[in-house]
């Protein structure tokens, strides 16, 4: 092959074969892997070098068969029939060694799509852990192509696999089935038509015509099946009394009808200990090193409008989100190592039974307990929910869990919930958040429910799921995940801070016309001092920020808000924890007296109409409840749109979850004011 | 005899799968003529069940068991 011209392969396989795992160690990239059929949901493309060969290799989410049923199949088995950019010089399928017959179904109709195959045997060890050994020279004569023994974990057999990647000629074809009795004898030339036909028809939602289709295929795929054990039982062997495998005696337990309960209980209440427990004390160094920061900085800035731009908004809207960074990353690990033990899969199992009575399906777990974290990835992670119906409520619900992002929110509020009470608030702030925590999931369920009957039924629900071996984690994989999330986290919550918080600096330091002079002027006979306090206050209001707030405060009236947190309410459409800073920038831009805490400024606020603390138990539940169920991230909604292909469904997640939003914090500051 | 009645532990051939529109999906899975099926766990409540096929564990819920055929088989040890 011409050195000069780029080779293009891809990867391809079922579900969970390490696919993502060899694409890493072959490029040096870090995509996503976990121990979790369907992680990876997009198609991805990295470049290397074997020796002067240029390399791109594409990696494709994982399915069963050339037949689609899920979204992320679709992606692979869309790529595989109508390839895009440039033509496929070579498949490099990968097969888990320790479920061979299942992964040769796939490998059989790849290879009669025409394509120059080559065969990675991956998970050796945990094959011959389950007895099994493999002919490997026997197998690549059966099926006329180059079979390469790997281990993508710790990167064994990769020099060999690239030697071969090298050899095999694009022109190479190593067709496997050919019809049989069961189709004519242009099978192979149709054979690609066929499957592109069904393709379209699967995305036009023709339920008829593929059910037609379905009798030929199934009768097809009991022939390959055949065709590949009289293969395999050529150049496989089972020992079956070694087969007495770790992963079952753990299922034992934790797939068990009453302990397996208990341990998904016992895990989720260990998931939230560790977040909420563990992670106080690193918390408690950042806040410290915050205040350290500011105070150093006003300190040492000329005093004016910039020293306080940056020391009463950047610095503690930072502060007030890297503060979570703790717990974040404590979430994510968890999250990581819970995917890459194998264990999600069997939640997915014990809850599907519950979650199908809401309309969901076992697999919503996933994006449901990731939605813990952040909505945005665990919208995308539903792809692999098959009926589109599930998927679609799965995606509508998702944001109701209280993700990240509100954590910071939750936090500042709880401390006005407690101030000044005695010491046993920590335990109660804990408490309270769980509670948030557990209403984000009540509120999940009730949606879903509500969906299940508005929404109508076009295909029947299935639960079809592979549970995999379990394996030990792996640290670099956590690792990674952490680093990738954290970094993530830091810095576009960091970029939309700073942001935000000088926009709104501006808007709340300029009015319209001359309105300020006019405040100026009004105030001239008044003494130093209380000119300062009442020109800061009214210029506020008359600012552009202040008009802003002014606007939306008749509809956030009845909850117990005032234009002020109107304000905040508004800034948080480009990120719930932008309400810390926003908070913060609003409340020093209004008061002068820089030395107090926020939650002090805070907590010293009154009411316009009444004189009455402001920051009420009532406002502070309103405004918990109605961070807990209002849509305000705008990124979750583009991903809607995006996931659902249309403007109704993220129209649709806006005003429910905002309405509800509404309605409940309205009923709460009713009941407690 | 569907896959839903076998008893824990037990092993069976399967035979036949119902004609559904999932036939085709299961066969895929590895639930076709003349593979082995064992039953290996229960989800709390009954539902969904998870089998041993050929080497690998697939759940399913009762429904979808119920289309899977099957004929009881004596275990070889």
């Amino acid at each position: 092959m011409n050195p000069n011209k780029v080779k293009h392969i891809v990867l391809a396989g079922n579900p969970n074969s390490g696919k993502t795992t060899l694409f890493n160690a072959l490029t040096g990239l870090h995509q996503k892997i976990s121990n979790l059929p369907g992680t990876t949901i997009e198609k991805k493309t990295g470049y290397f070098n074997i020796e002067d060969q240029k390399i791109s290799i594409t990696d494709l989410p994982g399915t069963y068969s050339i037949h689609p049923k899920g979204e992320d199949e679709l992606i692979s088995v869309g790529f595989l029939l109508e390839p895009q950019d440039a033509p496929i010089d070579l498949v490099v399928f990968v097969a888990d060694a320790g479920n061979l017959s299942r992964n040769l179904l796939l490998y059989s109709q790849v290879a009669d799509l025409g394509y120059p195959m080559l065969l990675a045997l991956n998970m050796n060890d945990l094959a011959a852990k389950k007895g099994i050994s493999i002919d490997i020279a026997e197998l690549s004569k059966h099926l006329g192509v180059i079979v390469c023994p790997v281990n993508a974990r710790n990167e064994i057999g990769l020099a060999k696999l690239k030697e071969a990647i090298i050899k095999v000629d694009s022109a190479h074809q190593s067709t496997f089935y050919d019809g049989g009795e069961i189709s004519d004898s242009n099978f192979f030339s149709n054979y690609r038509h066929f499957l592109q036909d069904q393709i379209h028809k699967l995305k036009e939602e023709d339920p008829e015509q593929a059910k037609k289709n379905e009798l030929d295929v199934s009768a097809e795929t009991t022939a390959r099946y055949h065709k590949i054990d009289k293969i395999l039982s050529s150049c496989l062997e089972q020992d079956a009394k070694k087969n007495k495998n770790f992963t079952q005696r753990i299922d034992s337990v934790l797939l068990h009808p009453i302990y397996g309960f208990l341990a998904f209980y016992f895990t989720l209440f260990l998931l939230f200990q560790l977040i909420f427990k563990v992670a106080e004390y690193p918390m408690n160094w950042i806040e410290i090193g915050f205040a350290f920061i500011s105070e150093a900085l006003k300190n040492n800035l000329p005093e004016g409008m910039f020293s306080s731009l940056i020391c009463d908004g950047v610095i503690p809207g930072i502060g007030g989100v890297i503060v979570f960074l703790p717990q974040i990353i404590i979430l994510f690990a968890l999250l990581a190592v819970l995917e890459d033990s194998g264990y999600m899969t069997r939640v997915s199992f014990i809850t599907d039974r519950l979650m199908r009575k809401f309309g969901l399906n076992g697999k919503s777990v996933v994006p449901l307990i990731g939605g813990m974290a952040c909505a945005i990835p665990s919208i995308m992670a539903s792809r692999n929910i098959e009926n589109k119906k599930d998927r679609l409520i799965t995606i509508l619900v998702t944001p109701l869990m209280s993700c990240s992002a509100r954590l910071p929110v939750y936090t500042l509020l709880l401390s006005l919930l407690f101030i000044e009470k005695d010491q046993t608030w920590v335990d109660l702030r804990g408490l309270i958040l769980l509670g948030m925590y557990l209403l984000g999931f009540v509120a999940a369920l009730l949606f879903a429910f509500i969906f299940k009957l508005i929404l109508k039924q076009k295909e029947k629900s299935f639960f079809i799921l592979e549970l995999p071996d379990y394996r030990k984690p792996r640290l670099k994989n956590v690792l990674f995940a952490i680093k990738a999330k954290a970094g993530d986290f830091v810095f576009n919550a960091g970029k939309i801070i700073v942001l935000v918080s000088i926009v709104l600096w501006f808007l709340a330091s300029y009015a319209p016309g001359n309105k300020f002079e006019e405040i100026d002027h009004k105030y001239s006979n008044y003494t130093a001092e209380d000119k300062a306090l009442k020109i800061q206050s009214e210029r506020l209001e008359v600012s552009y920020a202040g008009i802003l707030g002014k606007t939306i405060e008749p509809a956030i009236k009845p909850l117990g808000y005032d234009w002020k947190i109107g304000i905040a309410l508004v800034t948080s459409f480009a990120a719930r924890e932008v309400f810390v800073g926003t908070i913060a920038t609003i409340y020093s831009v209004g008061d002068p007296d820089d030395e107090k805490t926020l939650s002090a400024v805070l907590a010293s606020q009154k009411r316009v109409s009444d004189n009455k603390p402001l920051y009420s138990i009532a406002t502070v539940l309103s405004l918990l409840i109605f961070y807990a169920f209002a849509m305000q991230c705008f990124s979750t909604l583009a991903v809607t749109y995006r996931e659902t292909h249309s403007i109704k469904w993220p129209l649709v997640q806006f005003f429910y979850m905002s309405g509800f939003a509404w309605l409940m914090s309205f009923i709460v500051f009713q009941i407690f004011s | 005899m569907n896959a839903s009645e076998l008893k824990q532990g037990d092993t069976a051939m399967i035979h036949h799968v119902e004609f559904s529109g999932l036939r085709n999906k299961l066969i895929e899975m590895g639930c076709f003529e003349g593979n082995k099926i064992k039953r290996l766990y229960t989800a709390p409540l009954g539902d969904p069940i998870a089998f041993d096929i050929n080497g690998y564990i697939l759940a399913l819920r009762k429904e979808e068991a119920k289309l899977i055929e099957i004929t009881l088989k004596k275990i070889e040890s």
